[in-house]
């Protein structure tokens, strides 16, 4: 298999991954203020306490592997959203820290700064993630010497702002879906409601979304035409789709999430086709678009590291595997919680 | 004067990895030690052992989120400022991160999980199994890193593709990049650095409690363990200062000059300074006492060998020699009082008065300020004795910046990881204190461990025990 084309399809992997399982960690945050009083936010804080720090590696990895892989690609995005890398840095370290020091003190006023901070760096990590994806399915003004040649404020344009709430409706439903799992009696009973306006809200953004991207970016389904069984994962991600109401009414939430992982990974295996070969693309000129080929790192560089990845990610398989079970179950609020 | 982006992105990277770095080396020095301290408890079943497990895994966890934290930080900033840099060190330190991400950030965090919150949810193998699990998952995370950072330092296996602007280098030999000169013996020395910090931690902490008569028998046993640990380290890292000193000398004759103040190439012996001023106009080490012909003797074992000064260098491929000297100096200094301070210690504990010498506990009470600053110091030596390369001979750390972010960008960054670090070390430290002042569980306060038993019971009968394990624990 060609090298460019693996290593696309890694971080195409690495990217789902991370949306899926720190999906629902931030949309856990997103949701966290609607928790009443202390005990419930600490079970909200609990359902993802063991688990937000791997799955927030999946996005380290993501761009490790982008530096690796593709480093004109890594230095032309991160140097040319600076503010908003900024921007998202500050807010995954305040999810972390609010996360990690919000029960450390009993005091209520210590509580309730860390629990806006942790909502707010939730949402805010989440609209920028979509106000990126956004952007690169709008393309960017990169110039011939492959550097970025835009603006802050233009790269937010309704557009890709739409994306970012649309993302934010999304983690929303997935993170609420993923508590329901977690708890029980009165709590759950409120979160079931949560679900239904969530999955409302997540539909229409989503239909949209959908419809903006059809009228105003054509070219992101140009690609389908060479690769005709890709519509086969927009049938998939529809039925998945479908399927989430259809087992939150039968009572099957195990399901549901499911469908909603399945919705995730879709959306980012649709992004994935409709991008390729591209990695950005340049609004100024087609030719002076960032792809797998001229982005790319040495063929050399790119089997070693497949070698690294061949041998490492068995490992991170089976440790995932492993955490997910230990960890299974409904919340218990321990000594050890946060 | 307009604002330098270089200066700025420069100022931006010391400080976040300068606060970041106060995080990893404990979490890899604590990390062997805990390791230690819950085999112990598995072995002996003496539940002293586990008090001790489970008070350092507490503030371990603190810890480790601030490093998470402050870590993605330092992964993006590659990008986000020095994408020209980036561009041209893809191809190897790029890859270098990845296997960082690939091999060590997921055995952490995800053992980091059951190490934290596993205590009654998994057996006490399992657990034993996740503590070691993370401590290794730490020192692989230093395995990768200190492996790019010494390539930046001394490049190997590459050639390089391209002219001008849009050169790169390109990997050639791999294994040439994993053992480039200066990696393995640059490894040892950043890993002894940290176990020396992560003894003298325990011991700080330790000492409090015997002086403030408090949870005796576990602060005498934790302050025993990490006297060991930090009296072989110290020692070990004179030995792993001094090789590292003579790799310097042989691949970045520059910086070794810098680090010793010599201006002008020797015609015999160079001296070497214990203390002194560098001054860059008059060229020479002012008010300063060196021990003739010991540093030629320390490069090559001969006394009277010259040792090749700045001299031999243009004046625009100088390091900053007062800095580069004063850190390396200050680093080397504090490495000798390691030394001499916990072999003292060491000899009161024979005579078995340690733990009744309370001036000598009240030094170790604020001695691990030593070995935080030491670890800093020996990366700002190392850093900046590298200038003005960002990679040595092939990149310079001018041409390394991030061409499309204005300074301004860079100065409201600045200003706001300012403002976010200090509010962060200081609920660092507060949270710490509390922690510490809390204490330890008593032994009485502990679960029992027939309920454990029963949570291994239930582990093994749930296929979680010891296929994953591998340990030989016995079933009871």
């Amino acid at each position: 298999m060609d090298l460019n084309i693996f290593w696309f399809a890694v971080l195409g992997i690495l990217l789902a991954g991370y949306a899926i399982l720190d999906g629902f960690d931030l949309g856990v945050g997103i949701l966290h203020l609607l928790a009443r009083g202390d005990s419930e936010r600490r079970v909200f804080l609990n359902s993802i306490g063991p688990l937000w720090d791997g799955n927030e590696v999946w996005l380290v990895t993501f761009g490790g592997a982008l530096f690796a892989a593709f480093p004109h690609a890594y230095a032309t995005v991160f140097s040319g959203f600076y503010l908003a890398f900024m921007l998202l840095l500050f807010a995954l370290i305040f999810r972390a820290v609010s996360l990690e020091f919000r029960s450390k003190m009993e005091s209520p006023q210590w509580r309730s700064a860390w629990d806006t901070a942790f909502f707010v760096s939730s949402a805010v990590a989440t609209l920028l993630f979509g106000v990126a994806i956004g952007n690169s399915i709008r393309g960017i003004p990169i110039g011939p010497d492959k550097e970025f040649a835009g603006t802050f404020l233009g790269l937010l344009r309704p557009y890709p702002i739409l994306v970012g709430i649309f993302a934010v409706s999304l983690f929303a439903m997935h993170g609420s879906i993923y508590l329901y799992l977690k708890t029980e009696g009165d709590l759950q009973k409120r979160v079931r409601g949560w679900m239904w306006h969530a999955f409302g809200i997540f539909l229409v953004l989503y239909l949209l979304t959908t419809i903006f991207t059809l009228a105003a970016h054509p070219e992101a389904i140009a690609n389908f035409r060479n690769i005709p069984w890709a519509w086969i994962v927009v049938v998939l991600n529809v039925l998945a789709i479908a399927n989430i109401p259809r087992a939150i009414y039968m009572e099957r939430a195990g399901y549901a999430f499911l469908s909603s992982a399945a919705t995730i990974a879709a959306l980012v295996f649709l992004f994935g086709v409709g991008l390729f070969p591209n990695l950005v693309v340049s609004s100024l000129r087609p030719e002076w678009s960032l792809d797998i080929y001229n982005a790319a790192s040495s063929q050399k560089t790119l089997s070693i590291m497949r070698i690294i990845a061949f041998i490492g990610m068995p490992f991170v398989l089976a440790y995932t595997t492993v955490i997910y079970w230990v960890f299974r179950g409904k919340v218990e609020i321990g000594k050890f919680s946060y | 004067m307009g604002l330098d982006v270089v200066l700025l992105s420069r100022v931006q990277f010391a400080l976040t990895i300068m606060f970041h770095y106060i995080f990893p080396p404990l979490t890899i020095g604590l990390g062997i030690l805990m390791v230690f301290m819950e085999a112990m408890y598995h072995k002996t079943r003496d539940r002293q052992y586990e008090a001790m497990a489970r008070f350092w895994t507490k503030i371990f966890a603190v810890n480790f989120a601030l490093g998470v934290a402050s870590g993605i930080v330092m992964e993006f900033q590659f990008g986000t400022n020095w994408s020209t840099y980036s561009r041209f060190v893809g191809d190897i330190f790029g890859s270098a991160l990845a296997a960082e991400g690939i091999f060590a950030f997921f055995l952490e965090s995800g053992f980091l999980a059951v190490l934290v919150f596993g205590w009654d949810k998994v057996s006490p193998g399992m657990h034993l199994f996740s503590t070691i699990m993370v401590s290794l998952g730490s020192i692989f995370s230093a395995v990768w890193i200190v492996i790019a950072n010494s390539w930046q330092q001394t490049p190997a296996g590459y050639r390089i593709v391209g002219e001008g602007s849009a050169a790169r280098a390109e990997l050639t030999d791999f294994w040439a990049v994993v053992f480039n000169p200066s990696s393995m013996n640059r490894l040892g020395h950043v890993l002894i650095g940290a176990f020396i910090l992560g003894g003298f931690f325990v011991m700080s902490i330790a000492a409090y409690y015997i002086l403030r008569k408090r949870h005796l028998d576990f602060a005498k046993k934790s302050f025993t363990i990490a006297l060991v640990v930090a009296t072989v380290f110290s020692l070990l890292q004179l030995v792993s200062g001094h090789d590292q000193a003579q790799t310097v000398a042989a691949t970045q004759p520059a910086k070794m000059a810098a680090f010793e103040g010599i201006y002008r190439t020797t015609q015999d012996g160079a001296p070497l300074y214990l203390f002194g001023v560098p001054n860059n106009a008059k060229e020479r080490v002012g008010g300063g006492l060196g021990v003739p012909g010991l540093l030629s003797f320390l490069i090559s074992g001969d006394a009277s060998r010259p040792v090749p000064g700045l001299d031999r260098f243009p004046r625009e491929d100088w390091p900053p020699v007062p800095l580069t000297f004063q850190t390396y100096h200050a680093m080397v200094a504090l490495g000798f009082f390691f030394i001499a301070l916990t072999l003292l210690a060491a000899f009161f504990l024979w005579r078995r008065i340690l733990f009744e010498t309370r001036w000598l506990l009240w030094i170790f009470v604020f001695a691990v300020i030593g070995p935080y600053l030491a670890n800093q110091l020996g990366w700002l030596a190392a850093e900046f004795g590298r200038q003005p390369w960002i990679v040595y001979g092939l990149l310079r750390t001018s041409d390394g910046v991030s061409k499309s972010v204005p300074a301004s960008h860079v100065l409201g960054s600045i200003v706001l990881f300012s403002i976010v670090y200090l509010l962060l070390f200081l609920i660092w430290i507060y949270v710490m204190d509390r922690k510490i002042r809390q204490g330890p569980e008593e032994i009485a306060e502990l679960p029992p461990e027939k309920l454990r038993g029963k949570g291994f019971f239930l582990a093994a009968a749930g296929g979680r025990g010891e296929s994953m394990t591998g340990s030989s624990e016995p079933r009871k």
